[in-house]
């Protein structure tokens, strides 16, 4: 079973559909047996970025989840779920992330000079790391749907794919059983349902 | 690189398709489901369902509809009409709406663009407005069209920019209906007034008109629904035909 972390931050309707559409049963739960009983995470998310770390927290899931990541269950981030997985967020303040991918959260519009913010819309993939899990079903140039205004900064080695939006915009990142993706898997099409399948059918330990 | 989007809208009134939608192939040509799966197909990048239901009871039968949608059809979904209160967000988007398009409703209270994008995020709220010149100037119509609020366009963009909202729809009713090609004027005024993702609306005719439409670089996305559903343009050949001119798409 997948669970779907449930910390009252975002739509988790589509989601659960697009797992269900892969032949994928996820639970949406902040139950902690729940979530310490399930093969693999996803915390999703969309809103800002202190209000989600701070619900976490509010939650006591912040622990939880540094806890079983680092007992090597698979956690998959989606976009403001993947930007939490960072140190920190600097989204209205500076905010502590859960630290289980090392880089911060920075304002997308300031070093994307010109261009308009949110990033929103379909881009397209550069892999970086072809022999990533997650990118088993994907080809170079795949488009992928994206909204954000606050993206991904010095993920250095975790980077694993990227769109071209005035910077490098990581797209997908990974460290070791931690990983995330930036752009909606559950709204990218079909591109989007071979990386969650990925994910949801990977081998155990990412 | 960030394509530009092709956005097929759809009308649906008691949780049915209305207005001319011709498919052949299609059994079931009104079921939201049938046509959204078919422009997925086609190669669509985003759908926009505008719920058209006048009465209270056909509300259901539209959340129901988008439901189904949402189950099966992976793409992102903007939903709008009758969006008046914090509670009509939550209604849809616990339907699987990924975006929320809101016209009428913000003209009357404008304080709900900002309300709905602390609670839901800029990404989540879409200011839709339809625009006519008058005297030179370019108002705000609401009611679809039939009052003349005195707005002015560019005024009321900032404002929605300014409060919170992530995305504009503006439809021209001087081009609407007359498929003689989108109103490029109004909408580069538009797109110089803000910086926000620009949705144009209102002229489409032929293929041509999208790419006149994407030479106006702070054009996002083309929408469009008589004209796809008829067929008259089919959105896969529409955007290769784009792509093959410099406008880079999604194919």
């Amino acid at each position: 079973m997948i669970a779907i972390v449930d910390y009252g931050v975002g739509n988790l309707y589509s989601l659960t559909c697009s797992l269900r559409h892969i032949g994928v049963e996820a639970r949406v739960t902040r139950d902690e047996a729940e979530l310490r009983a399930a093969e693999r995470i996803i915390l999703p998310g969309v809103g800002a970025f202190g209000d989600a770390a701070g619900q976490l927290r509010a939650l006591k899931l912040d622990g939880l989840l540094r806890e079983l990541a680092g007992r090597g269950k698979p956690l998959m981030g989606v976009c403001l779920g993947m930007q939490l997985l960072f140190d920190r967020g600097l989204e209205y303040g500076v905010h502590e992330g859960l630290g289980l991918i090392r880089g911060q959260i920075v304002p997308l519009g300031p070093i994307a000079p010109g261009l308009k913010v949110p990033h929103m819309g379909w881009n397209s993939l550069d892999i970086l790391k072809p022999d990533d899990p997650l990118m088993r079903g994907v080809r170079p140039g795949d488009y992928v749907y994206y909204v954000h205004s606050y993206c991904a900064q010095g993920c250095g080695e975790a980077l694993v794919a990227a769109s071209q939006y005035g910077v490098a915009v990581a797209g997908v990142v990974r460290s070791g059983n931690v990983c995330g993706t930036q752009f909606h898997p559950e709204k990218s099409g079909e591109v989007g349902l071979a990386i969650l399948a990925a994910f949801a059918k990977g081998a155990a330990s990412c | 690189m960030l394509t530009k989007r092709i956005i097929p809208c759809l009308d649906v009134k008691n949780g049915r398709v209305v207005k001319g939608v011709n498919f052949e192939g299609l059994r079931d040509i009104d079921d939201p489901v049938a046509l959204a799966r078919f422009y997925n197909d086609s190669g669509a990048d985003e759908l926009v369902f505008y719920d058209i239901t006048a009465s209270f009871e056909g509300r259901p039968l539209f959340a129901d509809a988008l439901r189904r949608v949402a189950a099966e059809v992976f793409i992102p979904l903007t939903v709008g009409g009758s969006i008046n209160t914090l509670a009509d967000f939550d209604r849809v988007l616990k339907c699987g709406a990924d975006k929320v398009s809101v016209n009428s409703g913000a003209i009357r209270n404008p304080s709900l663009i900002a309300e709905a994008a602390k609670r839901y995020g800029d990404q989540c709220v879409v200011l839709s407005l339809d625009v006519k010149r008058v005297n030179g100037a370019f108002h705000v119509f609401a009611k679809g069209g039939r009052e003349d609020t005195g707005l002015d366009a560019l005024d009321w963009v900032r404002f929605g920019e300014d409060h919170g909202a992530g995305e504009v729809v503006v439809n021209s009713i001087d081009t609407d209906g007359v498929r003689n090609g989108f109103d490029l004027e109004m909408l580069s005024a538009v797109g110089d007034a803000v910086s926000l993702p620009l949705i144009a609306s209102g002229g489409a005719g032929r293929r041509e008109d999208f790419l006149t439409l994407f030479a106006l670089p702070r054009v996002d996305a083309g929408l469009a629904a008589s004209i796809f559903h008829s067929r008259e343009v089919e959105i896969k050949a529409l955007k290769r035909y784009l792509n093959e001119n410099g406008v880079p798409m999604r194919l």
